[in-house]
């Protein structure tokens, strides 16, 4: 599990990267919004790639409780657990 | 700490838009003279961004119908159709609709945001999904808030992405109900309305298509673009609005789902809310028979987003994929958008600025819809506006001599 989770958060920090178009420095605690500077545009196209990635969509109530980097490793994870189920 | 303070980024971007020029989102008109004229600051001012497409604000059999119906039957309802009962107008209207789009059923609302509401709050339940396009209108989003379903969003316009949705929930119950718009309010683009019908019948999903923007505005009849892409059966719920075409307020329904009906007595936006008031509902309806008798008007207002289109393109204008009755010009940066607008505007022209994140492009647009009401020398006029603003600003290269349609 712990490398599965390592493996999402460097996919989402490499996809962050190329939405913010420089290098960030991101951990769980990162807050997608606040701490990166993106509009609510910026995040659907982010979380798209990220739902092509993983073969996921990510519902909008699920995707409105994602705040930080941490959360949206949980919720990738939950979500491609709750598909092999 | 105020219980405002939640709101200083808005308070702020607000506060420096206002410092640019007039609130772009609360301007008050001295005075309407038509459909395409006001005066604002006691400036004549064209009007070219009121959605008003076939220009029958003004309509005289409208006018009339709407006195007469207000004298007979009062100012209101004062309640909702479930308590305080319909008026012959509320039933006659609704059959009216439903026969113009051949559907058995019609429910009209009060508000076109209250039937997206409506619907998609009610026949999308718990355990069922709702898959919609990510450019939605927020009556849709906020339809799909108001419910219990979940919701997920597919890339604009995109049929694959859609089936990539629909195939991932594959093995999930409940009903899959997909929803888009027949044209795009901020650009004026429409849905691929073909393919998507063709997801949905291999998905075995639901479709809504909301034709708030092009009921009266595309198709051999004006019954929207479901109707021109020639998809009308696979649509399952059709949702419209009278505050464009039929130029009064309210909004609709129709399908040919069984046990429709049962909506009113499940449905809350329609049934805790009052109804419209009788007047409204009789122009209404002689809008709607105007927009059936005058396919001259459709030609029209056709032939002027056309103009328009054309005419801002030949001027080097970065504009929507399509030419329609809503024509976006996108302005590559925020204060250069604003100033553009205000510009404009002090010239004599009005539309509307919209600013991201609330834009499809991530850039800010200046959006004209054109109306059926608008003369070519009007059309004509907004194009010279443009050019030379342009210019001014550097949107424009000075030297380019712009090619127009015709003077």
């Amino acid at each position: 599990m712990e490398t599965v989770d390592q493996e999402v958060r460097s996919r989402i920090s490499a996809a962050l990267q190329e939405v913010v178009g420089r290098p960030v420095a991101v951990s769980d605690e990162t807050d997608i919004v606040n701490d990166l500077g993106l509009d609510s545009l910026a995040v659907m196209n982010f979380v798209m790639a990220l739902e092509d990635e993983y073969d996921i969509s990510m519902p909008l109530d699920r995707m409105a409780e994602v705040q930080t980097v941490g959360d949206l490793v949980r919720t990738i994870e939950e979500l491609r657990g709750n598909l092999r189920k | 700490m105020s219980i405002m303070s939640k709101f200083a980024p808005l308070k702020e971007a607000y506060d420096l838009l206002r410092t640019q020029g007039a609130d772009p989102f609360s301007l008050k008109f001295d005075e309407i003279l038509s459909p395409t004229e006001g005066v604002l600051n006691g400036r004549r001012t064209i009007l070219l961004g009121t959605n008003n497409y076939l220009g029958l604000t003004f309509d005289e059999n409208c006018i009339e119908a709407s006195i007469a119906v207000l004298k007979a039957q009062g100012t209101g309802t004062t309640g909702s159709r479930i308590a305080n009962g319909s008026y012959s107008g509320h039933r006659e209207l609704e059959q009216r609709l439903a026969t113009f789009f051949g559907r058995k059923d019609c429910m009209v609302f009060s508000t076109g945001y209250q039937a997206n509401l409506g619907l998609l709050s009610t026949v999308a339940a718990r355990g069922d999904h709702l898959v919609i396009d990510a450019d939605s209108h927020a009556s849709i989003y906020d339809g799909c808030r108001l419910g219990h379903a979940e919701v997920v969003r597919f890339r604009h316009n995109d049929p694959d992405d859609l089936y990539k949705r629909l195939r991932r929930l594959n093995d999930q119950p409940g009903d899959k109900i997909i929803v888009v718009e027949g044209l795009y309010s901020m650009l004026g683009d429409t849905a691929p309305v073909k393919e998507i019908a063709a997801v949905k019948r291999e998905t075995g999903a639901y479709l809504v298509v909301d034709e708030a923007h092009s009921m009266g505005v595309l198709g051999e009849n004006g019954r929207g673009l479901a109707e021109e892409a020639g998809v009308e059966a696979d649509v399952d719920f059709v949702v419209g609005t009278f505050s464009k075409s039929l130029g009064s307020v309210g909004g609709f329904c129709v399908s040919d789902i069984d046990d429709f009906d049962l909506l009113r007595v499940a449905c809350r936006p329609y049934m805790f809310t009052a109804s419209l008031p009788p007047a409204v509902i009789a122009s209404t309806i002689e809008a709607l028979a105007q927009m059936q008798k005058r396919p001259e008007l459709r030609a029209k207002l056709v032939a002027n987003g056309k103009r328009l289109y054309d005419g801002l393109n030949a001027l080097g204008f970065t504009t929507g994929p399509q030419p329609s009755p809503v024509v976006a010009v996108s302005i590559p940066e925020r204060g250069l958008a604003v100033a553009f607008w205000n510009a404009l505007l002090e010239a004599g022209l009005y539309l509307n600025l919209a600013l991201p994140p609330a834009t499809p492009t991530g850039t800010p647009l200046l959006r004209s819809s054109v109306s059926a009401a608008h003369t070519d020398a009007q059309i004509d006029t907004a194009i010279d506006l443009f050019a030379e603003v342009g210019r001014q600003l550097g949107v424009l290269p000075d030297v380019k001599t712009p090619k127009r349609l015709s003077a």
